[in-house]
């Protein structure tokens, strides 16, 4: 804990040498940034996957002549073969859910952002905090190996020398087969079952193992620092809703991610030591017996898996929806509608997030009396959620909307999020899951509602601090045309894949050729396909905007958008210090829009008691009243 | 700004409900027992979304029209928030959410929470990389025992125990041959990796997972053959892990699984019903 | 000196931040929003390390709970379960951590009572009995070996490893904790803060330390003489 040491009384001078400032630094806020940068890499590397795979889903077996040259075993005379189909999906899944989803909107704006609005000089433990960015940076690149390691010959050889069942690469994938799930046995049985079974899975088990560790790492330091550097007057309820977010979240991943490293470890053990902890006895594959394993349970690994997996969709959301209902109530100049209620709702969602995971294995052989308990408690997840929904409407209600970047995608956020949630209700009956389980049915829902609604939190969050963060605004133009393409394409995208999923379309297929009962999709394919191409080339845009404004943007003042939260009471972008070595000393709740007779439409959280107010405190639920009724 | 994204969210959701009410893309026709029972509970569910959808949509439209800014316009009304609101629309969804998880049990329950009935005729159902095999009782009605190191791809896929007197009429076929409106207990297994059985037109799924015997039961009840498929990702040719289910008359089932299975005449005849009968037209 | 402990424990009370003016928008959850904390050494407050440790074990009991329902569920599902013979030498290497326990404590104590070399001196006591431990660990796992009973032995064996491990590797990053302790106990440290912060590792550390001990006993008696 040497470096815990490194935080002192007085504000002290950011570090010169280049390394210690960019590079091993121990702000907060490089640190948020580098995990910024890290999503921005790997979500380039998703939607390529991504549209890899809608052009061989739409144009099956057509030459594609580069990616001949480039995996000439993947994909003999440009043609995507099943395995390598299957590979990207699976590399798709991973980078988007872990490498984009479980970075950009912790690690990235929570690290950045939170130490500043709850007045505090920097994380709990900074030095935990570099080790957590670090540590996963290398399960990046661990996960980087998996690709070149099953996909090139010659890395392929190199792993292939540590033991050729378990380490076998080369075998022309770009990484494992088995999808984000990787289910036991065929996660287990290592190069005998197939190709990609080899060095990828290994390399994909080892890489998610690392970023267990970083993230548990973040955890540890987002609750510490939040229970423990709050600024004077920073009560529990006058932080800001992001807050309450991403420290739900640190609390969902510091008890889900220790469930998934566990599993992991026992996977690779049944790898590479020849332990059997989900190799059934009996193992009959591809024409010869599995010797030496005996009694391992491939369930176990499901639920292992799961209980990580749902909450770990909820890590993916709830910083979205923080980031959301703070977007959304400084341009709706409105105070949050039921700061109380929505607070309460982050904590439901959170903790109920643990006793669902169940829903993911109705069809898997676990106790259907189990499913039922899960399917029950699944559909009253919904209500926090609904309760979230109703007051982002309720805090548009009456409002003086500002349609910035931000605000747009703040809006979509809701839209968005409710197209998707909504089909978890269906997902969640047992009964319905006979049908949808595992069709496409599926994956239009967790594309709604993580594929889209968390990233648009991320959207929203990017073009609402990018100014605080880098000093000059992002090009609105160029944003709200982002803004609108994605929009709209993801809709295209994503909405026709339930038509899919009522033809009964399996996931995971390579080719949709085989069966008549999907011959009416081609179609719905097509469209999506294009609508994808079209959605994944405005991201162009995005990025351009942002590396365009961090050097050519208009200079951002201190307080762009009139918000009331701390990190706009300080410097644009904040010094090392975050606030210059004073204290901010906090007199009110977060959201102080339109408050009347106050001077202006919007009162800082550390501007002074002025007026006081005794508007609308009858009938309040939130952050209004004062706290003398508690 | 505020009215264009208005009119985009009710354009999406006009088109996301078209999607679904046009019934352009829906379910293969049912033709089990329970189908039916699974399609009007996705009608009543579909219907609670959709509305619940359309009104989120459709209010969070109409707010983004009246309440955008405007020069003339004055402050924001400034309120925390209602209690009584909150209270309303918690307990209504509670309401509605719970109320939908009960009725979405109904069709579980009558298939996974009782066991097959007495008279269900029993078929062992052993998946494996990239196929499946069926293992049928014969006359005698007696499943004969099964062991690993038995199988053999070519002649004895399912492992069949020659030294078990009741294996001695069992077939291995690569077809699921079953009678009609009578019920049928599949015993699901599989050699390698979890695979998941899977007919659209049953409103049925399950997967078959190594180690373990999962017993299941339905009631297929229109004549036909259908196209059964594989929904877990199970390797490469996972795609094309594919069969069919052929549903039988009582009469020709009968007349079927009375052959004996020696000289392959029950495989022949599997063959001829298997060609005799089209696939649905969708 | 003893004037920086009464301020040490104020600071210790008032360690959880947020207190303060309140006016609209409160809404605390404590009567008045948390400790109030004047002039700037709010800034640095020990809790932090205490909170910290609290959390750290959060995850590694979720770690170990899943590994534990591993267990539980492979031994339920086991035809090929063959229990080891609990080797003898675990006995001494429990006692080890028990003792140490103790020590440790003994040496937190003389720390609060402004006893430096009692402090240094437990310190190193338990240090020695937390080596002592991971070498006794080490030597259960040799006497196995030359019976011929490894990871891949059978699921018990499997688990006996895993969990021996796992749990050795955190006494590991105790130990290491110990050491630093030590270090800084030659460090003069003469301001307030510096003496905060040592009392703040030197209570994280204690904490981290009896949960291991704690730990261990569960492990053992899961591994050994559970059902
Ligand atoms: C975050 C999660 C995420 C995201 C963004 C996406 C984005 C996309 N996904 Fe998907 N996808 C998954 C998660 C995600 N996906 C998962 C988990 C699976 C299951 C894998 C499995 O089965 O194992 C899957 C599977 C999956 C399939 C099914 C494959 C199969 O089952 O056979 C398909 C098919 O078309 C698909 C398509 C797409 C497309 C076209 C996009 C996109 O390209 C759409 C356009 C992209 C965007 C709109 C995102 C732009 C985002 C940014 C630019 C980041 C901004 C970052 C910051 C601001 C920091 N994905
Ligand atoms: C950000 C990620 C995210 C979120 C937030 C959710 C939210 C929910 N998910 Fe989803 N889910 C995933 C990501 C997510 N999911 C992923 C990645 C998978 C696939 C994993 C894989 O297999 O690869 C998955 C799969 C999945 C399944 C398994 C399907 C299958 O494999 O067979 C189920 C089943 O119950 C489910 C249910 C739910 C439910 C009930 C919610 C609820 O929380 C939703 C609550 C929201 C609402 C209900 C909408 C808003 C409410 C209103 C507008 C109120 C008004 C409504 C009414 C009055 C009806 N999800
Ligand atoms: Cu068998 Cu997929
Ligand atoms: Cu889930």
């Amino acid at each position: 804990m040497a470096e815990a040491s490194h935080d002192v009384v007085h504000r002290h001078e950011p570090p010169k040498s280049f390394i210690r400032k960019y590079i091993f630094s121990l702000d907060h806020k490089v640190i948020g940034i580098q995990y910024i940068l890290l999503a921005l890499s790997a979500v380039i590397v998703g939607m390529i996957m991504s549209v890899l795979m809608r052009m061989n889903l739409s144009w099956p077996g057509t030459h594609w002549p580069i990616m001949g040259t480039l995996f000439p075993t993947g994909a003999p005379g440009g043609v995507m073969s099943a395995e390598f189909y299957l590979s990207l999906v699976t590399m798709h899944g991973t980078m988007m859910v872990f490498f984009v989803l479980t970075t950009a909107p912790q690690g990235g704006f929570g690290n950045y952002i939170l130490p500043i609005q709850i007045g505090a000089e920097d994380m709990a433990f900074p030095f935990l905090n570099m080790m957590s960015f670090w540590v996963t940076f290398v399960g990046f690149i661990v996960l980087l190996l998996a690709i070149f390691a099953e996909g090139n010959a010659t890395v392929g050889a190199w792993f292939t020398k540590l033991g050729a069942s378990a380490w076998a690469g080369g075998s022309g994938t770009v990484g494992s087969i088995g999808g984000w799930t990787q289910y036991a046995p065929l996660s287990a049985l290592g190069k005998v079952a197939g190709p990609g079974q080899g060095a990828g899975v290994t390399l994909w088990i080892i890489s998610i193992a690392i970023f267990c560790v970083g993230s548990l790492l973040g955890a540890l330091n987002f609750i510490t620092t939040l229970l423990n550097m709050r600024t004077r007057g920073m009560s529990l309820m006058r932080m800001p809703l992001t807050c309450w977010a991403w420290f739900t979240t640190a609390v969902l991943a510091l008890l889900s991610f220790p469930v998934l490293l566990a599993g992991g470890i026992l996977l690779l053990l049944d790898r590479i030591a020849g332990t059997s902890f989900f190799i059934p006895g009996g193992e009959y594959v591809s024409g010869a017996l599995i010797p030496n394993h005996a009694g391992g349970s491939p369930l176990l690994w499901q639920h292992l898996f799961w209980f990580f997996g749902h909450p770990e969709v909820y890590i993916a959301i709830l910083p979205g929806m923080g980031a959301t209902s703070h977007i959304l109530s400084t341009f709706a100049r409105k105070p949050i509608f039921g700061y109380r209620a929505m607070v309460f709702a982050i904590f439901a969602i959170g903790m109920l997030g643990f006793f669902v995971w169940g829903h993911h294995m109705f069809m898997s052989g676990m106790s259907p009396y189990s499913a039922v308990a899960f399917s029950i408690l699944t559909l009253s997840i919904g209500v926090p959620s609904a309760i979230k929904t109703f007051n982002w409407i309720g805090t548009l209600w009456g409002a003086k909307i500002r349609f910035t970047t931000p605000m747009l995608f703040a809006i979509g956020f809701v839209s968005v999020f409710v197209a998707g949630g909504i089909t978890g209700l269906v997902l969640g009956q047992t009964s319905l899951d006979f049908f949808f389980h595992d069709t496409y049915f599926v994956t239009a829902h967790f594309h709604l509602v993580m594929g889209v609604a968390s990233i648009f939190g991320m959207f929203a969050a990017t073009y609402f601090w990018f100014p605080k963060m880098f000093g000059r605004m992002m090009h609105e133009g160029m944003g709200k045309l982002h803004f609108w393409v994605t929009f709209v394409g993801v809709y295209a995208i994503f909405i026709p894949f339930h038509a899919m999923g009522m033809l009964g379309m399996p996931r995971r297929y390579s080719n949709f050729s085989e069966y008549e009962f999907l011959k009416n999709s081609h179609g719905l394919v097509l469209f999506v396909t294009v609508a994808a191409i079209v959605t994944v080339t405005i991201q162009l845009l995005f990025y351009f905007n942002f590396f365009w404004s961090m050097f050519k943007g208009k200079k951002a003042s201190d307080n762009p958008w009139e918000a009331t939260t701390l990190e706009w009471t300080t410097a644009t972008p904040p010094p090392h210090d975050n606030f210059a070595g004073v204290v901010p000393t906090v007199y009110h709740g977060p959201y102080e829009f339109s408050v009347p007779g106050a001077p202006r439409d919007f009162i800082m959280q550390t501007e002074p008691e002025g007026v006081e107010v005794t508007a609308g405190l009858g009938e309040t639920s939130g952050n209004g009243g004062n706290g003398h009724k508690h | 700004m505020g009215r264009i994204l208005a009119i985009a969210l009710w354009f999406i959701t006009v088109a996301s409900l078209w999607m679904f009410l046009s019934h352009r893309w829906w379910f293969p026709e049912a033709i089990s027992e329970h189908g039916p029972r699974v399609d009007s509970q996705f009608a009543i569910t579909i219907l609670v979304c959709g509305i619940a959808f359309a009104a989120a949509q459709i209010g969070l439209g109409w707010t983004v029209w009246k309440y955008r800014d405007s020069a003339d316009k004055q402050r924001a009304t400034y309120s925390h928030g209602n209690n009584r609101l909150e209270v309303v629309w918690t307990i209504v969804t509670a309401v509605v959410f719970i109320s939908l998880a009960v009725m979405g049990q109904r069709v579980w329950a009558s298939l996974h929470l009782h066991a097959a009935p007495a008279n269900a005729y029993r078929i062992e159902v052993v998946a494996q990389q990239f196929d499946w095999n069926f293992h049928y009782p014969g006359k005698d009605n007696l499943l004969g025992r099964t062991k690993p190191e038995m199988i053999d791809d070519a002649t004895n896929p399912v492992g069949l125990d020659e030294a078990d007197p009741n294996a001695k009429d069992d077939a291995q076929v690569k077809t699921l041959v079953v009678p009609v409106n009578r019920p049928v207990e599949l015993i699901l297994g599989s050699k390698d990796v979890t695979h998941s059985f899977w007919v659209p037109q049953l409103r049925f799924k399950q997967d078959l997972v190594p180690g373990m015997a999962i017993h299941v039961h339905f009631t297929a009840n229109k004549v036909g053959k259908y196209e059964l498929a594989c929904a877990e990702l199970c390797g490469m040719n996972h795609f094309k892990m594919k069969s069919y289910m052929l549903v039988l008359p009582e009469n020709e089932f009968n007349e079927l699984t009375a052959l004996p299975n020696d000289k392959g005449q029950f495989l022949t005849r599997k063959d001829q019903l298997l060609a005799k009968y089209p696939l649905p037209t969708y | 000196m003893a004037a920086t402990v009464t301020n040490t424990d104020r600071v210790i009370d008032a360690a959880i931040g947020g207190g303060g003016p309140r006016s609209r928008g409160g809404n605390g959850f404590r009567k008045n929003g948390g400790g109030h904390h004047d002039g700037d050494d709010f800034r640095f407050s020990p809790a932090r390390y205490r909170v910290g440790v609290w959390v750290a074990i959060a995850s590694i009991v979720m770690l170990f709970t899943a590994l534990s329902s591993a267990y539980v569920v492979r031994s339920a599902s086991a035809n090929d379960w063959t229990p080891l013979v609990l080797p003898k030498v675990l006995w001494l290497s429990s006692a080890f951590i028990v003792v140490s326990s103790i020590t440790m404590e003994i040496s937190r104590r003389s720390l609060k009572a402004q006893n430096n070399r009692g402090y240094r001196l437990w310190l190193t006591n338990t240090l020695m009995l937390g080596i002592g431990f991971v070498a006794a660990q080490l030597f259960a796992w040799r006497q196995l070996a030359r019976q011929g009973v490894y990871m891949a032995s059978n699921p018990h064996s499997s688990f006996f490893y895993l969990f021996t491990a796992a749990h050795g590797l955190h006494v590991l990053g105790g130990i290491l904790a110990l050491t630093y302790l030590l270090l800084r106990t030659r460090r003069k440290t003469d301001t307030v803060e510096g003496e905060l912060k040592r009392v703040g590792a030197a209570d994280a550390a204690t904490v981290y330390w009896h949960f291991l001990d704690g730990l261990w006993i569960c492990l053992f008696l899961l591994l050994f003489f559970w059902k």
